[in-house]
C-alpha cells in the first residue's frame, strides 16, 4: 500500500511523459472543408467521393442507414433529382410490400454490405478514431473536426510493407500502419505481450490505387484525392445534416448573445434602485 | 405557508375572489413567486433555474423522440439514425436531448458544491438537502437507462457492466441482476424496461423538485454567509430581502441565457464531443469493445468502483471480517454507492455550528480538497484499469471519504471561524452601500 502510494506520487508529478506503446501511427490532421464553425461541405469533393464509393467501396460495403434521395439534399452531394432515379435504379431491391424484386427508387436506402464480413459505412466517419481530435482537447475538436474522416483517411493510405519483425509471418490480412485492431505476429510483441509496432493486419486489400477511377471532372485520380474525397462523403453520410447543425448553432448563439444582453440590461436597472455605489 | 413574514395575495377583482373561494391557486403561484429571498444571493445561487431548464427541456425532447423511437433490439438503432435523418429537425432535437444531459449533471454539480461549501445542507435545510439527493441518484438512473436506449456499442456494455454491480452482491446478487435485466443477459427485455423508466423517472424527478422547492420556501434559502433573515417583523426581514419576482428570475433568466449560449454552441458545432464513438457502432453482444468508459458524470464514482482491489489491505480486512463474503468487487460496489450516501449524512457529520465556508478558515482548504479529488477521480475513471491509476483513484476515495467521516466531525471542534456579519443586510451594505433609494 505506501510502496503504491509512493509510485503513484513519483508517476503523478512525471505525468503526461508515460504514453502507452502506441498500437497505431496517429492519424495525420487532414484540413477537410466541412471542419470548424464555419466548414462547409464542398459540394464537388462529396460527388467525387461518391463516385469512389460506387466505383470501389460498395463492392464490398454498404451504407443501409443512408436513404439515396438524401443525395439530392442540400448540404449535401446535391445531385439533380433525375440523377439519384437513375443512380437508385441501378440497384435491384426486394419490395417491402409484394417481397418481388424491383430496381431502386430514391426512396430505398443503399444497399446493405456485399460481404458479410465488410462493416457498414453509414456511421464509419462518427464511429472510428475518436471524437477527441488528435490531442484531445474540446478547442481541437470545434476547429478541427471530429477526427472520424481523417482516420478513414489514414486508413486508405495508411498501407505499407510489414515490418521487418514480422519476417515470415503468413496472414491474410495487410499490413496497415494506422490500424490497430488487426492481428500481430508474436515476432512483434514485446516480454510484456504488447505490440511494438505502430499498425497491425487489416482484412481489407488496399482498395485504392492512383488512376483506378476516372473523375468525371477531371480531377487527377491519386490515392490521397480518393481516400480524402470518399473520407469527406463518408463524413456526410455520418452527419448529413451537420450544415443545418451548424446553421442552427449560429441562429441560437446569435440569438442567445442578443437576449443575454437584453436581460443583463434588464437585470441592471431592477437592481440600481437596490444597490447603492460598489464597494468591494 | 410557514418562513419568512410578507405579503401574501389579496384577491382584488370579483372574478378572481370567485376562484379564491373555490381554489387558491393564484395564492400558491404568488406566494411562490414573491418570496422574500435573501438580497445578498452570489452567483453560485443560479443553477436552480438551470436544472429546472434541463428537466423540462429533456422532458419536452424526449416526449417528442418517443414519437420515432422504436424499443425494440433489432430497430432501436435504425429508428435514432431514422430520427436523425428523416424526422423534421429530429437530429437537433436528439443532440439537445443528448448534450442536455450533460449540462443537466454540470449544473447539478454546481449546485450540490455550492451547498457543500455554504453548508446549505444544515439545519434546519436537512430534508431539502435529503431531498436533492434522492433526485441526484434518480437522475444517475435516468441517465443512465437513458444511454442504453440507442442500442450501440456502449449501450449494451455499459448496461453490462453496470447490472453486473448489482450481481456482485453476495448470495442474492445474480438474482437481483436476473430481474433487473429481464433476463439472463442484457436483451430485449432490458431494453423494454429500460425505456419504460427512463420516460417514468424524470415525472418522479419532478414531482420531488416540488418537494425540494417547498422544502426551502418553508426554511427559506440559505445565503452566501449563511446568516438567517431576521424574522421578527415584516420590516425587518424586508431589509434583510427582496422579491424572487422580478430581482431573481430576471437575475437567473440572464445567467441561464448565457450559459445556454455556450450550449447551443456545443450542441451545434461538436455534440459528440461528449460522447463516446463506439455508440454509432450496433450493439452486439459477440464483440466487446476495447475499453467500456461510462458517461463523464459517472467518471469519479467509477473510480471509486474501481479503486478497491484484492491487495488492499481495508479489502483484505473487510474479507477477513466477513468470512469472505465482501469480495473486491462487492467492496468496490458498497464504496460507489457509499459515496453518495455519504455526502446525504453531510448535515449530522458537520459538528460546526457556522454554515460558510467563507468564515471557516480551514474549512476552506479542505473543501478545496474535495473539489480537487472530485477532478482527479473523474480524470482517473476515464482511464484504463492500470495499477497507476488505480493506486490514484484510490488515494482520492480515500480523500472523499475522510472529509465526510473525519474532517467534517473534526473542524467543527478544533476551527476558529471569522467574525460573520450580525445581518444580511450588513453583508449586503458592505459591498454594495446602503440603498440608494431605501424606498425600495
Amino acid at each position: 500500500m505506501i510502496r503504491k502510494l509512493a509510485l503513484a506520487l513519483v508517476l503523478v508529478i512525471s505525468a503526461g511523459v508515460a504514453h502507452a506503446a502506441g498500437e497505431a501511427a496517429p492519424t495525420p490532421d487532414v484540413a477537410f472543408p466541412h471542419e470548424g464553425p464555419f466548414g462547409r461541405f464542398d459540394q464537388f469533393q462529396l460527388q467525387r467521393g461518391l463516385q469512389v464509393y460506387t466505383e470501389v467501396c460498395a463492392a464490398c460495403h454498404g451504407l443501409k442507414f443512408v436513404p439515396m434521395r438524401t443525395l439530392s439534399d442540400a448540404g449535401g452531394p446535391g445531385l439533380p433529382a433525375d440523377q439519384v432515379r437513375a443512380y437508385a435504379s441501378q440497384f435491384t431491391v426486394v419490395d417491402a410490400d409484394s417481397g418481388a424484386d424491383r430496381p431502386g427508387l430514391p426512396s430505398d436506402n443503399f444497399p446493405r454490405s456485399a460481404m458479410e464480413t465488410a462493416p457498414d459505412l453509414s456511421l464509419m466517419a462518427k464511429a472510428r478514431a475518436g471524437f477527441h481530435g488528435p490531442y484531445g482537447l474540446g478547442l481541437n475538436q470545434l476547429f478541427r473536426g471530429m477526427g472520424g474522416a481523417e482516420y478513414i483517411h489514414a486508413i486508405l493510405t495508411g498501407y505499407e510493407e510489414p515490418p521487418a519483425c514480422a519476417e515470415g509471418f503468413e496472414s491474410d490480412g495487410y499490413f496497415n500502419k494506422y490500424f490497430a485492431k488487426g492481428a500481430i505476429p508474436e515476432t512483434c510483441k514485446g516480454e510484456d505481450g504488447k505490440s511494438m509496432i505502430e499498425g497491425s493486419w487489416i482484412a481489407m486489400p488496399p482498395p485504392l490505387s492512383d488512376d483506378l477511377i476516372t473523375y468525371a471532372d477531371g480531377t487527377p485520380a491519386t490515392v490521397d484525392q480518393m481516400a480524402m474525397d470518399v473520407a469527406s462523403f463518408l463524413m456526410w453520410t455520418a452527419e448529413p445534416k451537420l450544415m443545418d447543425r451548424k446553421n442552427a448553432g449560429f441562429v441560437s448563439v446569435i440569438f442567445l448573445a442578443f437576449l443575454a444582453t437584453l436581460l443583463f440590461l434588464t437585470n441592471k436597472r431592477i437592481w440600481a434602485g437596490v444597490k447603492g455605489k460598489k464597494h468591494a | 405557508m410557514a418562513g419568512i413574514p410578507h405579503d401574501h395575495y389579496e384577491p382584488r377583482t370579483n372574478g378572481e375572489r370567485w376562484l379564491h373561494k373555490r381554489l387558491p391557486i393564484m395564492g400558491l403561484l404568488y406566494d411562490t413567486l414573491m418570496i422574500p429571498t435573501p438580497k445578498n444571493l452570489n452567483w453560485m445561487w443560479i443553477w436552480g433555474i438551470v436544472l429546472f431548464f434541463c428537466l423540462a427541456l429533456q422532458i419536452v425532447t424526449g416526449v417528442v423522440l418517443v414519437m420515432h423511437y422504436t424499443p425494440q433490439i433489432d430497430l432501436a438503432f435504425a429508428s435514432v439514425e431514422h430520427i436523425m435523418r428523416n424526422v423534421n429537425g429530429g437530429y437537433f432535437i436528439r443532440y439537445l436531448h443528448q448534450n442536455g444531459a450533460s449540462l443537466f449533471f454540470v449544473a447539478v454539480y454546481l449546485h450540490i458544491f455550492r451547498g457543500l461549501y455554504y453548508g446549505s445542507y444544515k439545519a434546519p435545510r436537512e430534508v431539502t438537502w435529503i431531498i436533492g439527493m434522492l433526485i441526484y441518484l434518480l437522475m444517475m438512473a435516468t441517465a443512465f437507462m437513458g444511454y442504453v436506449l440507442p442500442w450501440g456499442q456502449m449501450s449494451f456494455w455499459g448496461a453490462t457492466v453496470i447490472t453486473g454491480l448489482f450481481g456482485a452482491i453476495p448470495g442474492i446478487g445474480p438474482d437481483i441482476q436476473t430481474w433487473l435485466l429481464g433476463g439472463p443477459s442484457v436483451d430485449n427485455a432490458t431494453l423494454n424496461r429500460f425505456f419504460s423508466l427512463h420516460y417514468l423517472l424524470p415525472f418522479v424527478i419532478a414531482g420531488l423538485a416540488i418537494l425540494h422547492v417547498w422544502g426551502f420556501h418553508t426554511t427559506g434559502n440559505n445565503n452566501p454567509t449563511g446568516v438567517e433573515v431576521r424574522r421578527g417583523s415584516k420590516e425587518e426581514a424586508e431589509r434583510d430581502t427582496l422579491p424572487f419576482w422580478p430581482y431573481f428570475v430576471i437575475k437567473d433568466l440572464f445567467a441561464l441565457a448565457v450559459i445556454l449560449a455556450v450550449f447551443f454552441a456545443v450542441v451545434g458545432f461538436m455534440p459528440n464531443f461528449l460522447g463516446h464513438p463506439d455508440n454509432y457502432i450496433q450493439a452486439n453482444p459477440l464483440v466487446t469493445p476495447a475499453e467500456i468508459v461510462p458517461e463523464w458524470y459517472f467518471l469519479p464514482f467509477y473510480a471509486i468502483l474501481r479503486a478497491f482491489t484484492d491487495d488492499v489491505w481495508v479489502v483484505i480486512a473487510a474479507n477477513w471480517l466477513s468470512f469472505g463474503i465482501i469480495d473486491a468487487k462487492f467492496f468496490g460496489v458498497l464504496a460507489m454507492f457509499g459515496s453518495i450516501a455519504i455526502m446525504a449524512l453531510a448535515p449530522w457529520l458537520d459538528t460546526s455550528s457556522v454554515r460558510s465556508g467563507r468564515y471557516r478558515p480551514m474549512f476552506k482548504w479542505w473543501f478545496a480538497g474535495l473539489c480537487i479529488s472530485f477532478v482527479v477521480l473523474m480524470w482517473a475513471g476515464a482511464r484504463p484499469a492500470e495499477p497507476l491509476y488505480q493506486a490514484i483513484s484510490l488515494i482520492f476515495t480515500a480523500y472523499w471519504f475522510g472529509y465526510f467521516l473525519i474532517i467534517l466531525p473534526l473542524l467543527g471542534v478544533i476551527e476558529k471561524p471569522l467574525p460573520q456579519p450580525a445581518t444580511i443586510e450588513e453583508d449586503f451594505n458592505a459591498h454594495y452601500g446602503p440603498s440608494a433609494n431605501p424606498a425600495e
